[in-house]
């Protein structure tokens, strides 16, 4: 996994409460054996208008938001399915970082596998930033994981929390499961005992 | 001491170790895989030359791609059919079980998971899948994850988590006639919205939700996850119990016997204190429509559209008109006004074999109106069997609807089975998000009795003075 320490970047603007993960990649990209090439489905309904020509009103069509690395974006967003295809389609996207006043759980835990940050700010600094993006073509922000701090063009900073196991993590690029095998030992301790309280829980299961 | 809760005892239980800052490793009991979530993790391990850690703990099936018309006949999406020969060679491959399309086993992976005993009280179940909820209905700790987190319960039969809150939601009282766990859990979310549960894992009490059958509590915490909450559970109970004796993965004999005892201690102590408590009166749930395209989005059926002109919340007003613009709906129509095209029964929340035996009960002697086409999707191919058996597709047929085979079908559009655009859909299913049962589907969630009388009609109908 990619390491996440400092971003600094184009922002692009996303102004819509509970984008669930059905718009961030719909089904029909969910056929695929791969987690690369989903950019193409990435808000693929949303993209284009009812008659199926792009809509030059969405954000990812406007050629200033082209190069884009972060999104800014408002309250629950990836509520919905736990598709994985949902950060890959914003990965292969060029997205490294998602603003928003709140996450749903399963895609908030998705971002941290695939090296993408989470950000959440309040709502107001969420609000104030979303004017200044779409005020200033070429608006980037510093997204600064190390001292957990946003800071805005003007030189506001804004901090945000984050859980230090998982920044730890984001922050060195680390192997999850690399990480948990070496715990095999505990897991074996753990299973040994289980064996002798549950032991229907290691019934063979086999139909 | 303080006491603890149903969540609090299986946590503690399945702890393998923890970092100072609280993050855990939790061991993973069961796993249920299906085609869609699972290719990018087994090639995962194909990569970096790992194996299963306990093949036997997972359980694999095909549902969101099957096709529900005739099986002899090939896929006709190669697309789909890769995806499906793809879960039938990493099961191969990896020692891992696998019911394929054409086994009488086969269905919604929440549907054969307590159909078969694989899931049980107390056990941490996992799945790429957010209805994973489901399980919790049997006082499981079951939820949905990424296709990473596939992986590293393959690899290791464990997960990094950190703690969720708890929230109890309490339900007293009895339910109108002719209203069902549906419209709970609709009216749940309705009222802590689609990120009332965010961070929590609910547990559902009162003398409602004990009064519901084990199907009834599969439905409600099926969309424990539609409220933003991971994950809901019931406490097990002697309904639990004889839900489970004799299933084919269910423990046998003296193993039962103890499991039984361990079982019988999962629930909250009275002490025990919960992070958040919601209480609804079960008299109060009407049957529920959802009018928008967000599950919290869902009224009672005697209501009307909302009108956003009244709403004050920039963020709320908003989302209402963009939703009512989608879904071609005007402010303050009366839902029974809604004229539907398509009916959908069927999904993980509402194809098991009491969903289905309800359904048939009110399409008996009626017939689907000219204007709609309905359709009937068992949630496995032993339910689908168990309902023949019944002569449950015989109302069903007679009355006008489809009889299909079993898979996730128009829930959410990965087969054949798709809303054209602008197509309005009663569905039993979980999600009415934009285009999920189809680009620029319109879907109308509510409960399989709600769903039957709008086919009849062509329009929603009040189901408590419907005959």
């Amino acid at each position: 996994m990619q390491a996440f320490t400092t971003l600094t970047g184009l922002v692009a603007p996303l102004d819509r409460v509970n984008v669930d993960t059905d718009q961030i990649i719909p089904k029909q990209f969910l056929k695929t054996i791969k987690r690369t090439g989903l950019r193409e489905g990435l808000f693929f309904d949303w993209k284009k208008k009812k008659d199926g020509s792009p809509d030059q009103e969405f954000f990812l069509n406007q050629p200033r938001y082209q190069s884009a690395t972060i999104l800014l974006t408002r309250d629950n967003f990836g509520c919905g399915s736990s598709r994985e295809h949902a950060p890959w389609a914003l990965l292969d996207q060029g997205f490294r970082c998602v603003i928003a006043p709140s996450f749903a759980d399963i895609f908030y835990n998705n971002c941290f596998q695939n090296g993408i940050l989470p950000v959440v700010l309040k709502s107001d600094e969420v609000l104030s930033v979303m004017k200044e993006v779409l005020g200033k073509e070429g608006y980037q922000l510093t997204v600064d994981l190390g001292n957990q701090t946003v800071t805005t063009p003007g030189g506001t900073t804004y901090r945000f929390d984050i859980d230090p196991f998982r920044k730890d993590c984001l922050y060195r690029g680390l192997d999850s499961i690399g990480l948990t095998l070496q715990h095999e030992p505990a897991i074996t301790a753990y299973e040994t005992r289980r064996k002798t309280e549950a032991p229907w829980l290691f019934a063979d299961l086999r139909p | 001491m303080a006491g603890t809760t149903l969540f609090d005892k299986i946590w503690e239980s399945h702890v393998v170790r923890a970092e100072p800052d609280g993050t855990t490793l939790l061991y993973i009991d069961r796993q249920l895989v299906h085609e869609v979530t699972s290719p990018q993790a087994f090639e995962g391990l194909k990569i970096a030359g790992r194996r299963p850690r306990r093949p036997a703990a997972t359980l694999a099936v095909p549902d969101h791609n099957v096709p529900t018309t005739d099986r002899t006949l090939a896929i006709a999406d190669p697309i789909s059919a890769k995806q499906i020969q793809t879960l039938e060679e990493n099961c191969r491959d990896f020692g891992i079980t696998l019911f394929s399309m054409n086994d009488i086993r086969q269905g919604v992976v929440h549907v054969i998971g307590p159909e078969q005993g694989f899931t049980l009280p107390g056990t941490t179940i996992v799945c790429g899948d957010s209805h994973t909820s489901t399980h919790g209905a049997f006082g499981a700790l079951a939820f949905g994850i990424g296709t990473s987190e596939v992986e590293h319960v393959l690899v290791t039969q464990c997960l990094v988590q950190n703690r969720p809150k708890t929230m109890e939601i309490r339900v007293d009282g009895t339910l109108p006639d002719r209203c069902s766990a549906k419209d709970i859990i609709l009216a749940i979310i309705g009222k802590i919205g689609t990120a009332g549960g965010t961070g929590y894992v609910i547990e559902f009490t009162g003398s409602a939700i004990r009064a519901l059958s084990m199907e009834g509590r599969m439905t409600l915490c099926n969309m424990s996850i539609e409220g933003g909450a991971r994950a809901g559970m019931v406490a097990p109970d002697d309904k639990t119990i004889a839900y489970i004796q004799g299933r084919p993965l269910a423990p046998k004999g003296d193993l039962f016997e103890d499991a039984v005892r361990a079982w019988q201690q999962l629930k909250t102590d009275s002490n025990a204190r919960y992070d958040a408590t919601v209480t609804l009166r079960a008299e109060d749930i009407a049957p529920q429509v959802s009018w928008g395209t967000s599950p919290g989005m869902v009224t009672g059926v005697d209501q009307n559209v909302p009108d956003p002109r009244t709403m004050s919340d920039e963020k709320t007003k908003h989302a209402t008109e963009r939703a009512l613009e989608y879904m071609g709906l005007s402010p303050n129509m009366p839902i029974t006004d809604i004229q539907i095209d398509k009916v959908f029964i069927g999904s993980c929340t509402n194809a098991r074999i009491e969903d289905l035996r309800l359904a048939a009960s009110f399409a008996k002697g009626k017939k689907v109106a000219k204007t709609v086409h309905a359709m009937v999707v068992p949630g496995s191919g032993l339910v689908k069997q168990q309902a023949e058996a019944e002569g449950l597709d015989r109302v069903f047929r007679e009355a006008g609807f489809e009889w299909r085979e079993a898979g996730c079908s128009m829930c959410l559009a990965m087969n054949a089975d798709v809303l054209q655009p602008g197509e309005r859909c009663a569905s039993t299913s979980n999600r009415n998000f934009e285009g999920r049962q189809g680009a620029g589907g319109r879907t109308h969630l509510v409960s399989p009795a709600m769903a039957v009388a709008a086919a009849v009609e062509g329009h929603f109908v009040d189901i408590r003075n419907w005959n």
